[in-house]
């Protein structure tokens, strides 16, 4: 792929570009299907009961159906919004999200772009999701509707910043935003990896990860419990599955970047276990970050939406400074 | 006044009369109703409407006497046990109590021949009434373990609130002995401060309001305990069916509020000084008050 | 020139977080509440005026509707109100039996309660736990008379089903089960940064407020007002046995929290004691006349329901049917004290004090 990707743009390799975004664009929805399987599966174990187990064998069809139901659903727009964003904003979440996936390499040879400024790339394109949020919000006409999303930007919008910050630690040891010399870079034993000489801006991270997918414990504007609902509350059948699909293919993109980021991409824990291909080492990593937003979707309460704001801005914010400013300390002694 | 004297009056009635007259004319001169003149009042008034209890009649106002009786022989021993007053003197100790012990027993022989007599008029038999009349109990009843409760509500009371603010005052034994008192819509919420008061007794838990539709009147009940002296009382204000009205005392005990709601709602009793009486388990456009004996329902099978 | 508007919002009566059908209007100013009201009567039976007209046996399955997460207690209000009319002896393996299953009752209500508030703050798992434990005290009532919610056991002067040996050892085997899971939950929740930070001062008032409101049950203890009418007022046989109260001390939802889980625990030590004092024979009914007539007469007698104090006035003319029989409803008054709660509070918060001031529509409205 690298070497194609050196070449000029002709038809055929634009051809064979597109066609392995649409590899991709599968694997994905592969993947998104499968992964709500799994998280019911999963919460269910952890609840005590079985999850869904009839449709299918093992019930692994569950979510095609409800898939199914969702596509041939009524599809609404309330009389009084405005249609053009109405529609445009389901599209508008969703294609960031797809689109920051180019950016990931899932090992040394296999990956789409190799964009020196990946990092930079993937955190711009998802705050245009951020965008569509409020534009879904207010282009429902609803009181409701509006107030929710603009609860779920200023939600999204507050845990950007440490999310961000707490990766500039990770680029100033790297030297690089290029992703894929990022995951080069994290050596061959796993306390060479990056969660551990940067553990303060891992933690930072998943914590600002979780909030950024809306998902528990920061799920307030999914919440059904609190009266304001979110701003998706007008979008029914398809436009609605299209939100979901958002949230899930960001959930890949979050999992993923984790993965490439602080947790070794395809190097191997041990370096005499190296004859394992690093397609599985990125799988299985890949895989326990995906189950570890899970068990915390099936463990914790709700956090309240003050509590959120000061836990992003009053806690998270200054950590993700603290760990630049050592990072920095570190550097300038210890290694130049 | 005058309106005792329109009655048959028995020996003991008259002996009775006196006594109290003896007793309440120590006390600041009282508003001409006494509340044994309208317990009486009341009592004339239920057998107006109940024709058919006509041979119970004497039996009843027997009774009534009786009861008043012990009410002022109660008063007397009271005042004689306090000896606060200053008019009530020792010497009328002495002479009251052989009066008193056959006071007690006239009282326990009315207690016993109210009873025959209710247990004739809903039994149904006819021959019960002389024949347990005429027996008497073998000795008068214990006075009971709550009585000096009783006593201390009653003289908290009648000073701070009134004499005439308590109508009627009994252990009712049925229910643990708990001290029973009615009390006079009028003065029910000076009744309740006092007894919200430390010196009233501290009834600070107000544990529930009941409204009763007994068919000649409206009777609003509320229990009272004291988390301080663990102490219970039963409070009961009597009003009428044509324009119930018992005053709030939501400004005392707040939990009052709903209660009295409720019983608004269902009973229709209205409660001045509330600060919200409206509906409460009925829609706001009903029309009736479903708990009321003679309510209509809308539905004839239900 | 800005220009704010107060808003009008629904709570209810479709509600996941209302426990039942209950409504409250709220006024909101932003996000602040102004001003709330509770509108209750969606679930108005008329249990009151239908007592009227039946016989006290069978006023028994009304009381079981009430409350009816907690029906044991209900029933044991109404029987133990017309048994001290009438002056009647309960047998003392009936009287057993009758503590066992309130006390059992009373577990099971609070892990109701403990499940359903967990959810409303968010956490999904904790209901499923609860509710798996909920399982097996529902499976020894079924078998020990016929229903899993309903049940209709208790009779005037005793109870109508007798349980075998083996069901008492099945109740003997739950206690310390609970226990251990009783010490998994406080491991779970208790400790929990995000539901500590939700709680912890929530909904707080006073001692004096409390008394003045009537609250009973946890809602009056939290404050630190020992009344506990096991305790105070003892009736069945809560004088024999040990156990503690759990009071609170700044009168907020993480008091109540406690207090309840603690509640559980002091329950499971009530049962250990009544098991081992249990008599082995014995009447389960006694001596009662074949027609139920009270004597002429009120009475107004009240317990503790794991909600409060549920209190039953039985006004009699000495007839099989009551007078006049209105029930105590410590839902009904406990809820009172919402709308001064509210104010000044947040819509989120109004889930949670709603929550923690434990309620049960069927009661509310009666």
């Amino acid at each position: 792929m690298g070497d194609r990707l050196n070449e000029s743009l002709s038809w055929g390799n634009a051809l064979i570009f597109t066609l392995w975004g649409v590899v991709l664009l599968i694997l994905v929805l592969g993947f998104v299907t499968y992964a709500i399987y799994f998280e019911r599966k999963v919460i269910g174990w952890m609840q005590h009961r079985i999850g869904p187990n009839r449709v299918g064998p093992l019930g692994l069809l569950q979510t095609v159906a409800d898939i199914l139901k969702l596509l041939i659903k009524e599809d609404t727009i309330p009389r009084k919004a405005d249609r053009v964003l109405f529609i445009l904003a389901p599209a508008l979440a969703y294609v960031p999200a797809f689109g920051v996936l180019a950016v990931i390499p899932y090992t040394q040879n296999l990956y789409f772009a190799d964009i020196n400024v990946g990092l930079l790339y993937y955190v711009a394109l998802s705050g245009i999701t951020t965008i569509a949020i409020v534009l879904g919000g207010w282009a429902s006409n609803n009181k409701y509707a509006l107030l929710g999303g603009m609860r779920s930007a200023a939600q999204m919008i507050s845990y950007e910043v440490p999310l961000v910050i707490s990766v500039v630690g990770v680029i100033m040891v790297s030297g690089t935003m290029n992703l894929r010399s990022i995951g080069e870079q994290q050596g061959d034993w796993f306390w060479q990896w990056n969660f551990l000489p940067q553990i303060i801006g891992f933690v930072v991270f998943i914590i600002a990860a979780v909030s950024e997918l809306n998902r528990t414990p920061f799920d307030l504007p999914e919440a059904e419990s609190e009266l304001v609902a979110g701003y998706h509350v007008e979008y029914s059948g398809f436009r609605f599955a299209f939100f979901m699909l958002t949230e899930y293919v960001y959930v890949y993109a979050i999992a993923a970047l984790t993965t490439v980021l602080f947790l070794g991409g395809w190097q191997a824990p041990l370096a005499f276990l190296d004859f394992v291909p690093g397609i599985i080492w990125f799988l299985l990593k890949f895989a326990s970050v995906v189950f570890f937003l899970i068990w915390l979707r099936a463990t914790m309460p709700r956090i309240r939406v003050d509590q959120l704001m000061g836990l992003g801005w009053k806690v998270l914010l200054p950590l993700s400074l603290a760990n630049v400013f050592i990072t920095a300390v570190y550097l300038e002694l210890f290694v130049k | 006044m005058s309106e005792e004297k329109e009655r048959p009056s028995e020996q003991a009635g008259t002996e009775a009369k006196q006594e109290t007259e003896a007793h309440t004319a120590d006390s600041p001169p009282e508003a001409p109703k006494d509340p044994e003149v309208v317990e009486k009042n009341e009592s004339s008034a239920a057998h107006e409407t109940k024709p058919s209890a006509a041979p119970v009649d004497p039996e009843r106002e027997a009774k009534l006497k009786a009861a008043a009786e012990a009410r002022a022989a109660r008063a007397a021993a009271k005042a004689a046990a306090e000896g606060g007053q200053p008019s009530a003197p020792d010497a009328t100790a002495a002479p009251v109590d052989p009066e008193r012990e056959a006071k007690l027993k006239a009282a326990a022989e009315a207690r016993a021949a109210r009873a025959a007599a209710k247990a004739a008029a809903e039994g149904g038999t006819p021959g019960g009434t002389s024949a347990s009349a005429g027996e008497t109990p073998a000795e008068p009843k214990a006075p009971s373990p709550k009585q000096p409760e009783l006593d201390e509500l009653l003289v908290h009371l009648r000073t701070q609130v009134g004499d005439s603010a308590v109508e009627e005052a009994s252990i009712n034994e049925l229910n643990g002995h708990m001290p029973m008192l009615t009390v006079r819509p009028e003065q029910w919420l000076a009744a309740a401060q006092t007894l919200r008061s430390t010196d009233g007794g501290t009834f600070d838990y107000l544990r529930n309001v009941s409204g009763v539709d007994y068919e000649t009147h409206l009777e609003v009940v509320y229990h009272l305990v004291s988390l301080v002296t663990k102490r219970e009382a039963t409070i009961k204000v009597k009003t009428n069916r044509e324009q119930p009205s018992v005053p709030s005392v939501t400004p005392i005990w707040a939990t009052a509020n709903w209660n009295e709601r409720e019983i608004y709602d269902l009973l229709g009793v209205a409660f001045p000084g509330h600060p919200d009486l409206r509906r409460i388990m009925m829609p706001d456009d009903w029309v009736g008050h479903p708990l009321r004996k003679d309510y209509v329902s809308l539905d004839s099978e239900v | 020139m800005i220009r704010t508007e107060e808003l009008l919002l629904n709570v209810g009566p479709q509600h996941p977080s209302t426990h039942g059908v209950f409504r409250i209007i709220v006024k909101l100013d932003g996000e602040v509440i102004i001003e709330a009201t509770p509108v209750m009567g969606y679930l108005h039976r008329g249990t009151e005026k239908l007592a009227e007209d039946l016989s006290y046996t069978q006023i028994i399955p009304y009381t079981d509707r009430m409350d009816y997460v907690s029906a044991m207690t209900n029933n044991y209000v109404l029987v133990h109100a017309v048994e001290t009319m009438m002056e009647l002896a309960v047998p003392e393996r009936a009287e057993y039996l009758r503590l066992v299953v309130m006390e059992l009752q009373r577990i099971a209500s609070h892990l109701v309660w403990w499940g359903t508030y967990l959810l409303d703050i968010g956490a999904m798992s904790p209901f499923l736990y609860a509710f798996r434990d909920r399982e097996t005290i529902v499976n020894l009532f079924n078998e020990l008379c016929g229903a899993r919610l309903t049940y209709n056991y208790m009779r005037v002067g005793g109870v109508k089903w007798d349980a075998s040996d083996a069901w008492l050892d099945k109740v003997r085997d739950f206690i310390p089960y609970m226990e251990k899971k009783l010490i998994e939950y406080d491991k779970l929740v208790s400790g929990n940064e995000i539901f500590l930070a939700r709680i912890r001062g929530v909904g707080a008032y006073d001692a004096k407020t409390a008394i003045d409101y009537g609250l009973s049950g946890a809602n009056l203890r939290c404050t630190g007002v020992d009344w506990d009418i096991r305790r105070a007022k003892p009736y069945s046989l809560y004088d024999r046995f040990d156990f503690d109260i759990p009071l609170g001390t700044n009168g907020d939802c993480y008091d109540r929290y406690l207090i309840r889980l603690e509640e559980i625990r002091q329950s499971l030590r009530i049962l250990t004691q009544a098991l081992q004092q249990f008599p082995s024979g014995g009447e389960t009914m006694g001596k009662v006349p074949r027609v139920i007539r009270p004597p002429a007469g009120e009475v107004y007698v009240s317990i503790e329901s794991p909600r409060g104090e549920i209190g039953c006035h039985i006004v009699s003319k000495g007839k099989q049917e009551p007078y006049r029989l209105k029930f105590r409803r410590p839902s009904f008054v406990n809820l009172q004290i919402l709308p001064k709660l509210l104010v000044g509070e947040t819509m989120t918060n109004l889930i949670t004090i709603l929550g923690g001031i434990d309620i049960v529509v069927g009661e509310v409205d009666c």
